[in-house]
This record gives structure tokens, C-alpha cells and sequence, in this order.
């Protein structure tokens, strides 16, 4: 391990321990305004215990709001993984191609700047029309939701390609083909990954809007019953759930940005 | 040096709209010739070398240019550029980044591994074989660069102002480098410069241009024993002779 390498490590260990840190302070903050000074009642803002409590009896317990909180989970990650994959795998190449080839540059990019700026809860109502309330209709939603960034970031990404890297490439003699996955796509990987994150972070909120709207099960839906129910408990549990999911979901991606994206160059 | 000529330039044209940049240049450079190229800023020197290897889509608007020859072909010459500017890919490591042409011209895995080696130790960065550009400093990214165009075996090494970023005694040391591996591998050269002693240092024959529309001003010999001093009165002669021929003050 060279020194750049011990001093990242270093500055990684240092980050780690604040960040727990930081969120033992709050999760501390959160029981003594609740548990011991008792500031607002507790179907208002529950304390931390409460809420484990009610996160362990939901994880046998289908009410009050119709499943056990795997059950919300499952119902949650199938349609935030089906839309969220569909749009990156859509997204990023359609993005790459954009960037790359002039023609479809010019044929696309009309009709994505159209549809860019359209809110995604926009697409709510016609995707209910379009889908009923089901799978579909949320995947669809989601997908939009993700496909958006993952476009602009990768087409971005390949723009930012420096002309002398693809000089090198052709006076070695490689092909149009060799210089987009030789040099123009590892150039743009560290902004693809940007995109990928920033689409998870959509797709999760857009996710819990679409099921607040409209679903019979998942963590949004979770949140709309008891919010209904003035359950606090159980809402935070539904919030810290997808806050968790999130975090892993992040994590992971970063644990594969690390593996491809190389040289220190980390969007 | 042979006789057989590596490269023949003819009547090398080229313009942009109405504007004439080269006009009608002609000249040869002979197989395992180290050539230099100086020119007052500005003049074209960077066009001819984009012009000769059809970068940025270049194309002569009269005359040729033959490898060998042929029309110049990238995929079928052997041909490496190194740039005035940074060129080391980010992503890669210093041996991943002189692996590069070798594998682009696919050639076997044993003999990039070889060739990387050789590479390495010849431009002095084994140690630093796993850093990434990010990790080094200006003279060893030039390096990287330099051993990456080497280790493909170029017929013909393009070289335009590779140091004109750096100081005087890493220019130096850069240049003495540069020579030993030329003299070690016999590739043809054809380096562009603006500095008359780093010409003088380095060369085989001068090709000095105007200003633009650029054309051959003078051809210049120069067989000045190596390894060259700076402070040969001979050394200082030629600079001056080279001097005075682009001095436009």
C-alpha cells in the first residue's frame, strides 16, 4: 500500500468514527427530549425505544396497516429495484449514446429536453391511467424518476472526455469503438455513478410518493395508513426503513464505484 | 540512420477557410532520423504534426504525405504521439497507461507484460508502477506518456513541445532520457519545438519554418558529436544560426 493509499485509508477511519458519532449524539438527543423530558406526547414523536418496540412487533404483525414490515419492504424494493434498473440500464447507455453520436444526439435530445424538466409526480395521474395501481404503474413512475439523471450525468460524463486522451487512442490506431469503452467511458464513469446515486435518491422518494398515492402495500403506504392512525411509532419505523434501505442501497453502490472507478477520481 | 525514407512530405497545403496556414512544404525524413521542427509560435507546427497524422480530421487541402511509401494509415502504421500537454489516462495506472497502445494494437498479454517492464525500468518508474497519474509529479507523467508511446516499437514518434511545460533541469534530464531511448530503439523522430537549444540538443537536422503561411525556411544539418554540450562553442553557433534565422525582432 503506497502513502496516497494510507492517508485515504486514514481520512477514512477519521470519517467513519465521527459519522457514529454524529448519529449517537442524535439518536441520544431524540430519547431525552422524548423519553426523559417528554416534550411533545407519544403519539406525537415517539422515543427511540418506542419505536424499536414497534418495529420488533411489526416484524411478526400485519396491522393496523395490512403487513409485517418485510412485507412492506418486499413490496417497496420490487418496485423500486424494477424501476431503478430499468431506468439505469435505459438511462445510462441512451446517455452514452447521446454524447457520442452526433445523430442521436440531435434525434434525442428534442425530445428529452421536452420531457426533463416534467415533475415526476406529474407522471403519477397518466401512469395510473395508463397502468391501474399495481406493479406497473409505480415501476413506470420510477423508472422516469431515474432514467432522468442517469441520462444527463452519463451524457455528461462522456462529454467531459479531453480531446488529447482520444488523440492518444487514435494514434494508436484504435477504432471509434475502442475510444468509447477505452477511453470516453472511463472518463465519464466517475459521473455515470453520480447519476446512479442521484436516481436512487429520486426513485426512493418518488417510490414513497407513488405508494402514498396509490398502493395496498410498501413502506409509503405504511406511512400514508398510520399517518391516519396517528400512529408515530410506526411511521418512523416506515421512515427509518427506507432511510436504512437507502444507506445500504448506497453503500453498495459505492463499494462498486470503488471497484471501477479508479485514480482517485470519485464523483 | 538508413537512406530509406520514412516519411516524404509533398507540397504539404493546408488552409482553413480562406486562411493559408502551410504552404507548400516539402521534405523527407529518413528511417531512425531524430528530426526537429522549430518555427516561431504560432506558425503551424502543431497543424503539420494533426495534418500528418489526420488528428482532429485534418486533411491536407494539396499534397501528400507518405509513411513508407503509403497515404498514412493509423490502424496500419505504427505510429505514437506524445503531447505538449498532460496526455496519461486518470483511470489507469502508470502500467496500465503503457500497456495501452500495446493492447490496442492487441498484441500477445506475455509480450505487453514484457514490454511494460522494459518500459518501466528504462524511464525509471518501477517503484511507481502501481500510482495513478493523480500520484506524480510533472516530469513522471511525462515519463508515463514517453514510455507509452515507446513501448509499442513506433516506426515513427511524433513529439510536439513534450516539455515545454517544465523547467529548465528537468527539461534536461527529460532530453538526455529521450535520447538514450532513441538511440537504443533507432525509432524515427520527428519532434516540434520552439526552443532552438533543446533543437540543437536533440537533433539531427533542423527544419526550420516561417511564420505563417508557414514553408521551409532552412534545412540544417547538425552533426555535432554526441553527447552534446551546451557550452560548446559549436553547440552555441548552430543555436545562434537557428537564431537568427526565426528571429522576426
Amino acid at each position: 500500500m503506497n502513502e496516497y493509499a494510507k492517508q485515504k485509508r486514514k481520512e477514512k477511519i477519521k470519517f467513519g468514527i465521527v459519522s457514529v458519532i454524529s448519529l449517537c449524539l442524535f439518536f441520544t438527543i431524540w430519547y431525552v427530549c422524548t423519553a426523559v423530558l417528554h416534550l411533545k406526547p407519544d403519539y406525537i414523536l415517539p422515543s427511540p425505544v418506542q419505536v424499536v418496540e414497534a418495529f420488533i412487533d411489526k416484524l411478526t404483525r400485519t396491522a393496523p396497516d395490512g403487513a409485517t414490515i418485510f412485507g412492506h419492504i418486499a413490496a417497496s424494493l420490487q418496485v423500486a429495484l424494477t424501476g431503478y434498473l430499468l431506468g439505469a440500464l435505459v438511462g445510462v447507455p441512451l446517455g452514452v449514446a447521446m454524447a457520442w453520436f452526433r445523430r442521436v444526439d440531435m434525434f434525442v435530445t428534442p425530445l428529452f429536453d421536452l420531457i426533463r424538466p416534467v415533475p415526476t409526480i406529474a407522471w403519477i395521474p397518466l401512469m395510473i391511467l395508463w397502468f391501474g395501481i399495481g406493479l406497473g404503474a409505480k415501476a413506470a413512475i420510477i423508472f422516469v424518476s431515474a432514467f432522468v439523471p442517469c441520462v444527463i450525468n452519463a451524457y455528461a460524463g462522456i462529454k467531459q472526455t479531453k480531446p488529447v486522451h482520444l488523440w492518444v487512442a487514435q494514434t494508436f490506431g484504435a477504432s471509434r469503438k475502442e475510444m468509447l469503452f477505452t477511453v470516453a467511458i472511463p472518463t465519464a464513469l466517475p459521473l455515470i455513478f453520480t447519476g446512479l446515486r442521484i436516481s436512487l435518491g429520486t426513485a426512493w422518494m418518488t417510490l414513497c410518493a407513488a405508494e402514498m398515492l396509490a398502493s395496498n402495500k410498501g413502506l409509503g403506504y405504511m406511512i400514508q395508513v398510520n399517518r391516519s392512525l396517528a400512529r408515530a411509532d410506526l411511521i418512523v419505523v416506515a421512515m427509518l426503513t427506507i432511510g436504512l434501505i437507502g444507506t445500504i442501497f448506497t453503500v453498495g453502490l459505492n463499494a462498486l464505484e470503488r471497484k471501477f472507478v479508479k485514480g482517485g477520481r470519485r464523483g | 540512420m538508413s537512406d530509406e525514407i520514412k516519411v516524404k512530405v509533398s507540397h504539404m497545403t493546408k488552409k482553413f477557410g480562406d486562411l493559408l496556414v502551410l504552404n507548400d512544404i516539402s521534405f523527407d525524413v529518413k528511417t531512425g532520423e531524430f528530426l526537429c521542427v522549430v518555427g516561431p509560435t504560432g506558425c503551424g507546427k502543431t497543424t503539420f504534426l494533426n495534418c500528418l497524422t489526420k488528428l482532429k480530421a485534418y486533411e491536407l487541402t494539396g499534397g501528400e504525405i507518405l509513411i513508407n511509401g503509403e497515404p498514412v494509415d493509423l490502424q496500419k502504421h505504427n505510429i505514437a504521439y506524445i503531447f505538449q500537454e498532460y496526455s496519461s489516462f486518470p483511470w489507469a495506472t502508470v502500467e496500465e497507461n503503457i500497456a495501452y497502445g500495446l493492447k490496442v494494437k492487441k498484441r500477445p498479454p506475455e509480450e505487453i507484460k514484457e514490454r511494460v517492464e522494459e518500459m518501466l525500468q528504462l524511464v525509471g518508474l518501477t517503484e511507481y508502477r502501481s500510482y495513478y497519474p493523480g500520484q506524480l509529479s510533472a516530469s513522471m507523467l511525462q515519463r508515463v506518456s514517453i514510455a507509452r508511446a515507446f513501448a509499442v516499437q513506433p516506426e515513427l514518434l511524433l513529439m510536439d513541445e513534450p516539455y515545454g511545460q517544465m523547467d529548465n533541469s528537468l527539461r534536461y534530464k527529460l532530453e538526455d532520457e529521450l535520447i538514450q531511448l532513441w538511440q537504443r530503439t533507432g525509432t524515427t523522430v520527428i519532434f516540434i519545438t520552439h526552443n532552438i537549444e533543446e533543437a540543437v540538443y536533440l537533433s539531427q537536422r533542423i527544419l526550420v519554418l516561417t511564420n505563417k503561411p508557414t514553408s521551409i525556411k532552412k534545412e540544417i544539418d547538425n552533426n555535432l558529436p554526441r553527447p552534446r554540450d551546451v557550452t560548446d562553442p559549436a553547440f552555441n553557433q548552430l543555436r545562434d544560426e537557428v537564431t537568427d534565422l526565426i528571429k522576426w525582432w
